[in-house]
């Protein structure tokens, strides 16, 4: 398998290493993964580099995961790229907001890897044959 | 109480923006009962430490214990219902927290168990507020607020209501409470 490269974006450290772990629990290996802690810092990364794999926060300062998705579609960075929003928000309503952003994921925190390969796996499948 | 960062979702209405949040209040009130229930809180909490961190973790009936130093942390609720998730702790607790999170030792309250401590403090906010359907929706979350030291206080003056429960994880105790300062 060719190597996966993933953007994780979080304004918190700690839960970007938690998703790491969680992937590479979920089997993605061997994976590089690029870090972001804001929206902003997600799109820089985008203009200069490519990835497979995109898992973002919602709830983040300065701008929030749902613009940052936004953002991605408006200026044609990372097409065909699955994002995944994490996040502690959890409602019907914040589901479908994501998804009409442009998400093809959503996981609620707390989590499981179990959880995240659940729901990492199946996208990964469709776009990159994984 | 100032809230940073505080979004309220949309939801499903057909209605007025003023009509929706007029007639969630009256909800909201009339369930006040479901929105205080103590188990709500106890579930939430068993659920992040047993997802997040592997462990169990029960209500207990004694008082935290006291140490030098202690670290809170606080996120806002805001939207129909607004107030605060307070959760406080000695330091030993914190890094053992912060230690089974990120599989690292830590030996002080450094920014990395700041983080932890914070972020543990959202998942719990953002699954109590989870339970209740309505608040699911229309309450929001702000950014958390992390605070050490020793020999501070947290203080609200007159909230609607305050839920605070003490918890034990094998040998550590800390505190989590939600203060409702008012509903829209």
């Amino acid at each position: 398998m060719s190597e996966l490269r993933v953007l994780i974006v979080d304004d918190s450290s700690v839960m970007r290493k938690i998703v790491e772990r969680s992937l590479r629990q979920a089997g993605l290996e061997p994976m590089t993964v690029v870090e972001a802690g804001s929206g902003v810092d997600g799109l820089e990364v985008l203009k200069s580099q490519t990835v497979q794999l995109i898992l973002s926060d919602i709830n983040m300062p300065s701008m929030d995961g749902l613009e940052f998705l936004r953002q991605i579609r408006a200026q044609n960075l990372a097409a065909g790229v699955p994002v995944v929003m994490i996040t502690t928000e959890s409602s019907e309503e914040h589901v479908k907001q994501a998804i009409l952003s442009g998400a093809q994921g959503y996981i609620r925190k707390p989590f499981t890897a179990e959880q995240v390969k659940e729901r990492v796996l199946p996208l990964l499948a469709a776009t990159q044959g994984v | 109480m100032v809230l940073n960062g505080i979004r309220m979702g949309a939801g499903l209405w057909r209605g007025s923006p003023g009509e929706m949040e007029r007639a969630m209040t009256q909800s909201l009130r009339e369930n006040l009962h479901l929105v205080s229930d103590p188990q709500n809180l106890d579930t939430s909490v068993d659920e992040v430490f047993h997802m997040m961190l592997g462990v169990a973790c029960a209500r207990s009936y004694a008082e935290v214990v006291p140490e030098d130093e202690t670290i809170t942390a606080v996120v806002g609720f805001g939207g129909l219902l607004s107030g605060a998730c307070v959760f406080s702790s000695g330091a030993s607790a914190a890094l053992a927290i912060a230690a089974k999170l990120t599989g690292m030792e830590f030996a002080e309250l450094d920014d990395t168990v700041k983080d932890a401590i914070g972020e543990i403090c959202n998942m719990l906010a953002g699954t109590w507020k989870g339970r209740v359907p309505d608040l699911s929706a229309n309450c929001g979350l702000s950014i958390p607020a992390v605070i050490t030291g020793s020999n501070y206080n947290i203080h609200v003056q007159a909230p609607e209501f305050r839920l605070h429960h003490v918890y034990r994880f094998e040998d550590f105790t800390f505190s989590v409470t939600i203060i409702c300062d008012g509903l829209q």
